[in-house]
């Protein structure tokens, strides 16, 4: 039974880990990942290690996703304001032209 | 092209390191098979020596409590590069005033009042919660690290109720840098400590109290404190630097507003 759990868990973490390497959008790309840290975490403790489990919970799956979430965050603000600044200039070279 | 030219390099890689992968895999030794002595040694001896029922903090905090003064060290230097590189200069200042408004737009709603009402009220319990790991280390799984980063989430959910200035007053605060700071010092002074008295670097010299209770097993629940210490300052602080960045425009806005 205890076997059965195990390989079930592997598979899942196995899984999930391809799964967040094939997503391409960047912001459900660490969804997943927050994900895939809880199954890691789930799986540390299936095979016994609770102390890794706690740490793999408290940064796999809360602070890294966090950080990345963020700079993301961050990332997209800037990319939204170059687009409006290429916007405003090319409209005026319009009107110049 | 490049599509191309990176499954040719793969096909490449993959031809030569797969038979050096399968070879490898043929000799792992069985499913759960345990080789060494030290994991058996340990656990026969931990509760004896040191009073302690959670090997793995033993481990960690007391026979190879160097390791773990040297990954507190890399976390102090990584908080302090992220708040060097994200630190506020003139130029940018500037930036964010212009582009103040617009973001506004884009910005998420605020959180409902169930919403609020819910995160300030888990706010109490979690910092409940991250002390007990903390205390706790020694005797069942947990301590210092693990209940540190539970204890940094703490202000986080302030921030997700939307009180954008009680979270900045928490985690502008002074008391956060210097918290890290004392934890990483306190953790040397702790390994000093066993320096004089025993001749050692951090050996554990207080005396070990009764096995399972939260005041034993000497310095491990010293040095847990402290470690408990230095990883919240330096996650708060590492949350803030972060936050900071898209947080100063909606504070803006907000003042606007009223």
């Amino acid at each position: 039974m205890m076997l059965l759990i195990q390989v079930a868990v592997l598979v899942f973490v196995a899984a999930s880990g391809a799964a967040v390497v094939l997503t391409r959008d960047t912001t459900s790309q660490v969804i997943g990942l927050s994900f895939y840290g809880l199954l890691l975490a789930l799986m540390f403790l299936i095979f016994q290690a609770p102390d890794v489990a706690l740490s793999q919970i408290t940064i796999g799956a809360v602070a890294l996703p966090l950080m990345f979430m963020l700079a993301l965050a961050k990332i997209h603000r800037n990319e939204k304001q170059r687009a409006k600044l290429d916007r405003g200039s090319s409209s005026s070279t319009e009107k110049a032209a | 092209m490049r599509r191309r030219s990176r499954l040719l390099l793969f096909a490449i890689s993959a031809l030569v390191l797969l038979p050096l992968f399968a070879w490898s895999m043929c000799d792992l030794p069985q499913f759960g098979y345990y080789r060494g002595p030290y994991g058996d040694l340990l656990n026969s001896i931990t509760v004896y020596e040191r009073h302690t029922t959670n090997v793995v903090t033993a481990v960690n905090f007391d026979f190879r409590a160097v390791d773990t003064l040297g990954e507190e060290s890399i976390l102090f230097m990584a908080v302090i590069g992220v708040a060097l590189l994200l630190r506020r200069t003139a130029g940018e200042d500037r930036d964010r005033d212009d582009s103040s408004k617009e973001n506004e737009e884009s910005d998420a709603p605020p959180p409902s009042d169930a919403v609020k009402v819910a995160t300030m009220g888990l706010v109490g319990p979690l910092v409940v919660f991250g002390l007990y790991i903390v205390l706790h280390g020694q005797v069942t799984p947990g301590g210092g690290f693990q209940g540190g980063v539970i204890l940094a989430t703490a202000p986080l959910l302030v921030y997700l109720a939307g009180d954008l200035q009680t979270f900045k007053k928490i985690t502008s605060h002074a008391a956060v840098e210097f918290g890290e700071a004392l934890g990483i010092g306190a953790f040397a002074g702790v390994g000093f400590l066993g320096l004089f008295i025993a001749n050692a670097f951090l050996r554990n010299v207080w005396p070990l109290g009764t096995t399972g209770s939260v005041i034993s097993s000497g310095t491990i629940l010293a040095l847990n404190l402290c470690s408990a210490l230095a990883v919240s300052g330096g996650f708060v602080s590492a949350i803030y630097s972060f936050l900071e960045q898209t947080l100063e425009m909606r504070m803006e806005g907000d003042k606007g507003h009223r």
